[in-house]
């Protein structure tokens, strides 16, 4: 059985070349910081909706920005690309401030915001050319060398108008890398991909990662986020309330451990006795539904692994067979309902 | 930094490739055909009903040279008479019916006509959409993440703008000479048009009159209608700033542009309706002579009153477009 971070523990494995840098970047903690975001505000009218953003982003680290819809992800991401002013706080990309000098900072930036919009009339390649134009020193051969990276080589002196969502997403990511940037962000990027698509995709942005480009990623879906990313800022109502590295965060929330018994009763009870093992009820945790149902009347408790065994021990000796001991992570989406505990989110 | 040509490059491309302007000359070729048949058919039933236009045109002469001797008449109006005199001989010895149209007379009267609310309606078709057709189709989210400061951005804009609004009033003027040159015939280039007539109170002021070759009346008549479609463009690229949606800044425009004619059709007693810029974009009128509009617009003065419309509405659209958040 697999839970939904250990299946992302199998998929890093596969694709075996990425799994270096992502070690690296969560063993060092002192690589250059590509992004700053320092108490960005922003207050439409007199309403808040931006309270206080503030999270770093370094060289080579996938920061994954994760909140529900109308959290403020995408304003925040507006605010880091120039498209909006902060009312307060500021967003430096390598140093730069990027409400004072767009034109240095974002020299840095590559982005996607929302969705990839290109122009429909114009051919990928013409499209390539139009935003080459809007930068210094970026030639024929930049345009046609991100046109490999992107594996489009095929469709690109096709009008936009013909892609399909997929096609100009990558269209998206090539333009965004066209200006060879330290920084990349992507808003919400698997949206209305194909399963095949994020694929492609969760693999593409691993082999970036590990060229030393800073990447942040938005997204509300959680395991996204588990899929891809080192570090994680979670938002909610326009504050960052937590950051933190995700496997750090998931472990934080705690594990849980799923007694299979064929008398579900009798070990109830002798685990009720032990001050060191949590039964958690039935409305208290959110464990895939799908994995309750193999394991009918499981019983779900919070309780020190290292215990495990001695326990296994005590059953057998009380006549209890053990038909199965699951440790289950929590999903982010528990540990983001832990985490927003008595806020209203939205 | 990107240099400016690069993107007064990129501006002009997407114009030129969302077909902006090939729609612009495939309503010029439809529709001037139309304009040359109802103007041949007019000139066919003048030819009917005065079958000998050059003994017409002779009692004509001799009737004003008639007037100029005589002491009843002010010293003003035989001048006038005098260059009337003298057009006419001039049609009589280069053996042309001034009734009879030739391709620049159609040309020159095709602007006269099209200069308060055609050539406006093809300018808008480039310039309506500039910035709120990036924001409707989200492409503005893309060209503001580069590193370009957004006044740049919105100067090659504005160049672009004012290189096609000089391609239309061309275009529109050469399409016109070519395809009703098919009909009247191509000449008159040089045959004598009177200019300088000024409005005194009531009365015609003719000291200043005198003969261009229509050929140079009609450059004048050109650099006048550029010069009001140039500030149709100016007004409307600020409405496209402020408006988000190409629809909304299209008719907004197009009302405006409309209200101007009728406002001037009102033969208006409303005297602060002058310094309206819609009321004022019919700069050919001075070149004819006719009364304007209103009482007390001159040349200059309507010059004046475009060019100020057209300052102020550079001024918002910079100090919006720079400023403003790109929320949707």
């Amino acid at each position: 059985m697999k839970t939904e971070s250990e299946a992302a523990k199998t998929d890093e494995a596969a694709g075996s070349e990425t799994e270096p840098a992502k070690a690296q970047a969560s063993a060092s903690g002192c690589r250059e910081v590509v992004l700053s975001v320092r108490g960005l505000q922003k207050n439409i009218g007199r309403k808040p909706i931006i309270r206080d953003v503030t999270f770093d982003v370094r060289a080579g680290e996938v920061l994954g920005f994760l909140g529900p819809n109308g959290s403020g992800k995408t304003t925040t991401i507006r605010m880091l690309t120039g498209l909006i002013q902060p009312t307060a706080g500021q967003a430096l990309v390598c140093g730069e401030d990027v409400s004072r000098h767009p034109e240095k900072a974002l020299r840095h930036v590559g982005c996607i915001v929302e969705n990839p919009e290109m122009y429909p009339f114009l051919t990928g390649w013409e499209n390539l050319e139009h935003f080459a134009r809007m930068q210094p020193g970026i030639g024929p051969d930049r345009i046609a060398e991100v046109v490999a990276i992107v594996r489009m080589d095929k469709r690109i002196h096709d009008k936009v108008k013909t892609y399909s969502l997929g096609m100009r997403q990558r269209l998206g990511i090539a333009q965004a890398l066209l200006g060879s940037p330290r920084l990349l962000i992507l808003d919400e990027p698997t949206n209305g991909l194909d399963p095949k698509g994020i694929q492609e995709l969760r693999a593409f942005i691993r082999e970036l990662a590990a060229t030393g480009l800073a990447l942040l990623l938005s997204s509300h879906l959680l395991s996204e986020i588990q899929l891809l990313c080192d570090r994680v800022a979670i938002i909610a109502a326009g504050r960052v309330i937590a950051v933190g590295e995700v496997d750090e965060l998931v472990r934080q929330a705690g594990v849980y451990t799923l007694w299979h018994l064929d008398r579900p009763d009798a070990g109830r009870s002798m685990l009720e006795r032990d001050a060191g093992v949590t039964i958690v009820g039935e409305d208290e945790h959110r464990i895939d539904e799908a994995l309750l149902a193999s394991l009918p009347g499981a019983i779900v408790t919070r309780m020190d692994e290292r215990a495990v065994p001695a326990w296994v021990e005590s059953f057998v000796r009380s006549g209890i067979g053990v038909l199965g001991v699951h440790k289950v992570a929590p999903t982010l989406e528990e540990l983001f309902l832990k985490l927003t505990e008595g806020e209203s989110v939205g | 930094m990107a240099n400016l040509l690069a993107l007064v490059q990129n501006e002009t491309i997407k114009v030129w490739k969302k077909k902006r302007f090939a729609v612009i000359v495939l309503v010029l070729l439809v529709l001037i055909p139309v304009f040359v048949y109802a103007q041949l058919k007019i000139a066919q039933n003048d030819a009917a009903k005065f079958p000998d236009w050059r003994a017409e045109l002779q009692q004509r002469i001799t009737d004003n040279t008639n007037a100029l001797s005589s002491d009843r008449i002010p010293e003003e109006w035989k001048k006038w008479r005098r260059a009337l005199v003298q057009q006419l001989q001039y049609y009589l010895d280069h053996d042309v019916n001034p009734d009879s149209p030739n391709a620049v007379t159609f040309t020159s009267s095709f602007l006269e006509n099209a200069v308060t609310l055609f050539i406006p309606l093809l300018v808008l078709a480039v310039a309506s959409d500039l910035v709120s057709g990036e924001r409707t189709a989200g492409t503005i989210k893309m060209l503001l993440t580069r590193p370009v400061r957004r006044w740049r951005i919105l100067l090659s804009k504005l160049i672009a703008l004012s290189l096609y609004v000089a391609l239309i009033v061309v275009t529109a003027s050469a399409l016109s000479y070519a395809i009703s040159g098919l009909a009247f015939g191509y000449g008159g280039w040089s045959a004598p048009v009177f200019v300088g007539f000024s409005l005194k109170g009531s009365d015609v002021d003719t000291s200043n009159v005198h003969a261009v070759a229509q050929g140079a009346f009609l450059l004048m008549e050109m650099g006048l209608v550029w010069f009001s479609a140039l500030i149709v463009a100016f007004i409307a690229l600020m409405v496209s700033v402020v408006v988000r949606s190409t629809a909304a800044s299209l008719t907004t425009m197009m009302a405006a542009v409309i209200s101007g004619m009728i406002l001037s059709n009102m033969a208006s007693s409303w005297h602060s309706a002058k310094y309206l810029f819609n009321v004022n974009l019919d700069l050919t009128v001075y070149l004819q002579g006719t009364p304007p509009p209103i009482d007390g617009m001159t040349l200059g003065f309507s010059l004046a009153v475009l060019a100020s419309w057209g300052a102020a509405a550079l001024a918002v659209a910079f100090a919006v477009f720079t400023k403003q958040d790109m929320i949707q």
